[in-house]
C-alpha cells in the first residue's frame, strides 16, 4: 500500500462560497476508499479535484507523485462523473471503442470491460434508448477499459439493483487487490461498509477519515448511519 | 498530435451522424430542392440564375456545418462528454481536426450532390472546374465548422444555439453580395460587408464561377477564408477548458 492521492490544504471556492475547506488526506492504493457525505458535502468538488478540472483556490493535490491533471495522468486515471457521460447516439460497443482507442487501451478490452459490467447482451443497443442504471454501467466500463492506476468514481452505484452493486462492489474489490487506487463516492451507508476506508465529508471539511469498524467502534453507534449521525452531532472532528 | 486519436474521433462523429438518418437526409436534400426551388423563382431570368447559383451551391455547406457543430459541441459540453475527453490524453487538437475531418468528409457528400444538381440538371455553369466549387464549399463548410465550435461555448441551451445562426451567419449572408451587388450598397454597409468573412468565402466562389483569370484577389479571398477558419478554431480551442469553476 503507497499513498497514491496526496491532498494538502486543499480550498475550493465556487460562486464566491468556499465549498472545500483545507482539506488534508491521503488515500492509498489496493484498497477502497469511500468518500461519503450528505448531498452538497464537496465530494464530487473533491474528486474534480484529484482528477484535475476544478480550478482550486489554495492547496495541492498530487497523484502518483505528479500534480493533479498532469499530461501523463491522463492515461493513469479513470474517472467517472456523476451524471452518466457517455454518447447516447452510440451503441455500447461504439462508446466503449472510441473510449479504448483514445485512451490507448488494447484492443479486445472493450468487450471484456462490457461483460465485467453485465451489458453482453446489450452491447448492440443504443445507450440513449437504456435505462439510467445501464448508462451509469457504460460510463463506468469506459473508464475501465485501460486499466487505470487509480479510479475516481463519482457515485458509480447510484439507481442500479442490490445484485449488481454487489457485483460491482466485487469488482471494485478485485481492481484495489490488483494495485489500483479507487476513490468512490456515494452518499448511501450501507455501501460504506464495502469500503476499507472511509471519508466523511460534512459542508466541505473532513468529519472523519477511519475505517467502517473504527467508527461503528468509536461511536459506539448500531449502524453506519447512525455512526455518521453521531459524528455530526458531537461537531465532528477526530 | 496522434492521429489515432485523431481518426477515432473522426469516426466517432461520423457514426453519430450516419445514425441520425434524418439530418443526414436533410443536410443533402434540403439544398438540392432550395436549389429547384431558385431555379424555378429566376425561369426565364437565366443571367440571375446564373449569377446567384454557383455562390449559393458553396454557401450551403457553410450554413449546414454550422448549424451541426454548434449543437453536437453544445451536447457535448452539457452531457459531461468533453469534460471526460479532457481528463483522456485527446488533446483539443486532436478533438477539434478530428470533427473537422467529419464534417469535412460530409460536406465533400453535401456538395458533390449539390454540384450534380446545380451543374448536371439545372445548367448552372462555372468558368472553372467543378471541382474547384466543391473543393471552395468545403473550405466554407470547414469554416462553418469553425463558426459553430466557438459560438457553442456561448449557448447554454440548444435554443440559444439554433438561434445564432439567423444572428450570427444570416447578417453575413445577406452582407455577402449574393442578394445586392457590393457595389451598389450604401458605403457603411460595404465597409461592415468586407469585415465579415463570409464576404470573401463569396467572392471566392462568385470569381471561380464569372472571373476567367482567377488573379491575386481570388488567392487573397481564399486566404481570409482559411485564416479565418484558423482563427475561429484556435478561438474555440481557447473555450475548451481542462479546468473549470
Amino acid at each position: 500500500m503507497t499513498t497514491t492521492i496526496e491532498i494538502d490544504g486543499l480550498r475550493v471556492d465556487r460562486g464566491g462560497v468556499t465549498v472545500l475547506h483545507d482539506l488534508t488526506l491521503g488515500v492509498e492504493s489496493g484498497v477502497v476508499t469511500g468518500l461519503l457525505g450528505p448531498s452538497g458535502s464537496g465530494k464530487s468538488t473533491l474528486m474534480r479535484a484529484v482528477v484535475g478540472v476544478q480550478i482550486v483556490a489554495g492547496g495541492r493535490v498530487s497523484v502518483l507523485g505528479v500534480p493533479a491533471g498532469s499530461p501523463e495522468l491522463r492515461s493513469r486515471v479513470g474517472y467517472v462523473t456523476q451524471a452518466p457521460s457517455v454518447y447516447g447516439d452510440l451503441t455500447v460497443r461504439e462508446n466503449l471503442a472510441y473510449f479504448a482507442r483514445v485512451l490507448g487501451a488494447p484492443r479486445g478490452r472493450a468487450d471484456a470491460v462490457i461483460e465485467r459490467v453485465g451489458l453482453s447482451e446489450m452491447a448492440g443497443r443504443l445507450v440513449g434508448r437504456m435505462s439510467g442504471g445501464q448508462r451509469a454501467r457504460v460510463s463506468l466500463a469506459t473508464a475501465l477499459v485501460n486499466d487505470p492506476d487509480v479510479l475516481v468514481l463519482d457515485e458509480p452505484t447510484v439507481g442500479l439493483d442490490p445484485v449488481l452493486r454487489r457485483d460491482l462492489w466485487d469488482f471494485f474489490h478485485e481492481l484495489a487487490e490488483g494495485g489500483a487506487t479507487l476513490l468512490v463516492s456515494s452518499h448511501v451507508m450501507d455501501e460504506a461498509a464495502r469500503c476499507e476506508r472511509l471519508l466523511l465529508l460534512r459542508e466541505g471539511r473532513l468529519v472523519a477519515d477511519v475505517s467502517p469498524e473504527e467508527l461503528l467502534r468509536r461511536t459506539a453507534a448500531a449502524d453506519l448511519d447512525a455512526a455518521f449521525l453521531r459524528l455530526i452531532e458531537e461537531g465532528g472532528g477526530e | 498530435m496522434s492521429p489515432q486519436r485523431t481518426a477515432a474521433t473522426a469516426a466517432r462523429v461520423l457514426s453519430q451522424l450516419r445514425r441520425d438518418r434524418r439530418t443526414l437526409a436533410l443536410l443533402i436534400v434540403v439544398p438540392c430542392v432550395l436549389m429547384l426551388l431558385v431555379d424555378q423563382l429566376f425561369a426565364g431570368r437565366e443571367v440571375v440564375f446564373q449569377t446567384v447559383g454557383v455562390p449559393m451551391l458553396g454557401l450551403f455547406p457553410l450554413i449546414s456545418m454550422f448549424l451541426v457543430t454548434s449543437i453536437t459541441m453544445l451536447r457535448e459540453r452539457t452531457t459531461g462528454t468533453l469534460e471526460r475527453l479532457l481528463t483522456t490524453p485527446l488533446s483539443k487538437l486532436e478533438l477539434l481536426v478530428g470533427y473537422g475531418i467529419a464534417f469535412a468528409a460530409v460536406a465533400v457528400v453535401q456538395a458533390v450532390v449539390v454540384s450534380v444538381v446545380g451543374f448536371g440538371l439545372l445548367g448552372l455553369d462555372a468558368v472553372h472546374s467543378d471541382v474547384l466549387i466543391v473543393l471552395l464549399a468545403v473550405a466554407n463548410a470547414v469554416l462553418g465548422m469553425a463558426f459553430g465550435l466557438f459560438v457553442s461555448a456561448f449557448a447554454q441551451t440548444e435554443f440559444q444555439a439554433v438561434q445564432f445562426m439567423p444572428a450570427f451567419v444570416l447578417p453575413q449572408i445577406l452582407l455577402c453580395g449574393l442578394f445586392v451587388d457590393k457595389a451598389q450598397m450604401a458605403g457603411w454597409l460595404r465597409v461592415i460587408s468586407y469585415l465579415l468573412p463570409v464576404t470573401y468565402a463569396f467572392d471566392a466562389l462568385d470569381r471561380a464561377a464569372h472571373d476567367a483569370t482567377l488573379g491575386a484577389r481570388f488567392w487573397l479571398d481564399v486566404a481570409v477564408v482559411l485564416g479565418t477558419t484558423l482563427l475561429a478554431l484556435a478561438l474555440g480551442a481557447a473555450t475548451l477548458r481542462r479546468r473549470t469553476a
